[in-house]
């Protein structure tokens, strides 16, 4: 059965009496522990799909269910505790004057959690920080640990579906991996359901099953990752994203604008 | 043959409170008119480099080299007006992020026509044709738009290219390019590449292409630099990139993830501090 099932998302933003159409026409389903992917350009809508899981687009058509329930306008504390966001920029995405024991602690109190303590030390352990790392201030942190806290934050409140933004693309090549490792081996061990957006077509063949092509608010295609590896694309648009993974090639010929 | 451009034992250094920070310490490279790639993670030294070469190490950083010479020129000596006549002119620079790096208040067409006169003196409507030549020629598709648009008007994508096109519009003979593609699309970032490497083929001009992506670097670049921690650790030929010899340049090669799949984990990059010495 799907975790999550989205039919015909629309997003539209109005800005000065003009419509601005982020999201089109989106479906897809999401299965219980699986890992779905959206690649697609800036402005294509991938992140606003995300965004619009959580309640934090305006939604103007379309259905979103999480686990077969209909999602009402405003979010309730059952679908927090249920679905956690991972944001792209682990330098914007942290309270600058928090520690990371604040982090933590204050998604299990407006939860009303028991056993707060043992929790923040258990969710550091767990994305192999230790416990020195509690009462710190982010500024004394480097991106990739930063990136850590925020999955730990996520974590935390023991969700099944993670929506993961671009959760390495601020960072470096050796601590990418480190993440992608942390995030594959969290997801092996808890069963996750995760939607990772990404731009880096290998970061998603590698963490995920399925993925969606998305362009101007519009699904292109849907591709296994068979399909991905083997470089079955129907769509010029994917064949496109395809050909860039592999870096420059002189010999190309100019595409026609 | 002398070198077009050779550097020799540069060390930068900012003085901090407690102690004096080394972000580049003792490099040496030499290149022609070439494509020529430095590579390295965030901090490695690789931007201050580039910037150094053109005397723009922002205070309190203080740069030193036993030599820096570009075509004949000594930069470490040379004056202020000697300065002028080769930034902007003879080497230019591309910065990483277009929304940083053009003037927020005047037009894009301004800048370019700005860019033009001050080594062209030249009437305005030729300025402004070159302009418009230029736009066209980095695919620019609305090139009177953009010529009348504000930075913050433009896509990322879009306001790259016309940051490309004023550095191009002076046809320098040196092209330091700090990270142009980062902030790109990857299909955008081909076709800003495939500009580069026109005016490298076509006009004989050198390029410095710095970035953290080694794929990409070693599928554009002619040599590569790889640098840590303010060292060169290894200099190859881009194609022998998969090769490397150095642990570092092979772990930052072997840690991306790829599309064929394969290796799960993903191998870590395992520092050793005798890199660093």
């Amino acid at each position: 059965m799907y975790i999550l099932d989205i039919e015909e998302l629309a997003v539209t933003y109005t800005k000065d009496r003009q419509k601005i159409r982020a999201l089109k026409d989106v479906s897809f389903q999401v299965k219980q522990g699986e890992s779905y992917g959206i690649v697609g350009e800036s402005g294509s809508g991938k992140s606003t799909v995300l965004r619009a899981i959580c309640g934090l687009a305006p939604q103007s058509h379309g259905s979103i269910l999480v686990g077969q329930k209909p999602l009402d306008a405003s979010r309730d504390f059952d679908f927090y505790r249920q679905v956690q966001m991972v944001f792209q920029d682990p330098y914007a995405s942290l309270h600058p004057r928090h520690t990371v024991d604040h982090v933590l602690s204050e998604p299990l109190t407006i939860h009303r959690f028991d056993d707060c303590e043992a929790r923040v030390a258990r969710a550091l352990t767990d994305v192999g920080l230790g416990s020195d790392f509690r009462f710190r201030y982010p500024h004394q942190l480097s991106g990739g640990q930063r990136q850590r806290v925020a999955v730990a934050r996520a974590l935390i409140l023991e969700p099944q579906i993670l929506l993961l933004d671009e959760p390495t693309s601020a960072l470096d090549a050796s601590i990418q991996a480190e993440v992608l490792n942390l995030l594959d081996r969290l997801r092996a061990e808890r069963g996750l359901t995760y939607v990772l957006v990404s731009h880096d077509l290998s970061v998603v063949a590698h963490m995920c099953e399925r993925v969606m092509v998305m362009q101007h608010g519009l699904v292109v295609e849907e591709l296994t990752r068979q399909d991905l590896q083997a470089r079955r694309a129907t769509k010029v648009y994917t064949k496109a994203l395809l050909a860039a993974t592999l870096g420059y090639r002189a010999d190309e010929k100019e595409k026609p604008q | 043959m002398t070198p077009f451009l050779s550097v020799e034992n540069l060390n930068i250094s900012f003085p901090a409170r407690q102690k004096t920070v080394q972000a580049v310490r003792g490099v040496n490279f030499s290149m022609g008119r070439e494509r020529l790639g430095i590579v390295g993670e965030s901090g490695s030294g690789k931007s201050q480099t580039g910037r150094a070469i053109l005397g723009l190490t922002p205070s309190p950083g203080v740069a030193s080299a036993d030599r820096l010479e570009f075509d004949g020129t000594d930069l470490t000596r040379a004056s202020q007006s000697e300065w002028r006549a080769i930034r902007g002119q003879r080497i230019s620079m591309v910065m990483q992020d277009p929304k940083f790096s053009l003037n927020p208040v005047m037009t894009i067409g301004w800048q370019l026509i700005e860019a033009y006169r001050t080594k062209h003196r030249a009437p305005k409507s030729l300025a402004v044709e070159k302009s418009l030549e230029m736009l066209n020629a980095v695919q620019i598709r609305d090139v009177e738009r953009v010529m009348r648009a504000y930075p913050h008007e433009l896509s990322g994508g879009m306001g790259q290219r016309a940051m490309i096109a004023m550095m191009l519009i002076t046809e320098p003979e040196l092209l330091i390019a700090d990270e142009p593609t980062s902030a790109l699309d990857v299909t955008v970032q081909i076709e800003v590449l495939r500009i580069l490497d026109k005016l490298v083929t076509d006009r004989g001009m050198g390029l410095i292409f710095i970035s953290h992506d080694l794929r990409l670097v070693s599928s554009f670049c002619d040599r590569v630099l790889v640098m840590y921690a303010g060292q060169i650790v290894e200099e190859i030929a881009a194609a022998d990139l998969a090769h490397a010899k150095h642990p570092y340049t092979q772990g930052l090669f072997n840690c991306l993830p790829r599309i064929e799949g394969g290796i799960r984990p993903l191998p870590i990059l395992t520092r050793d501090d005798a890199w660093a010495n």
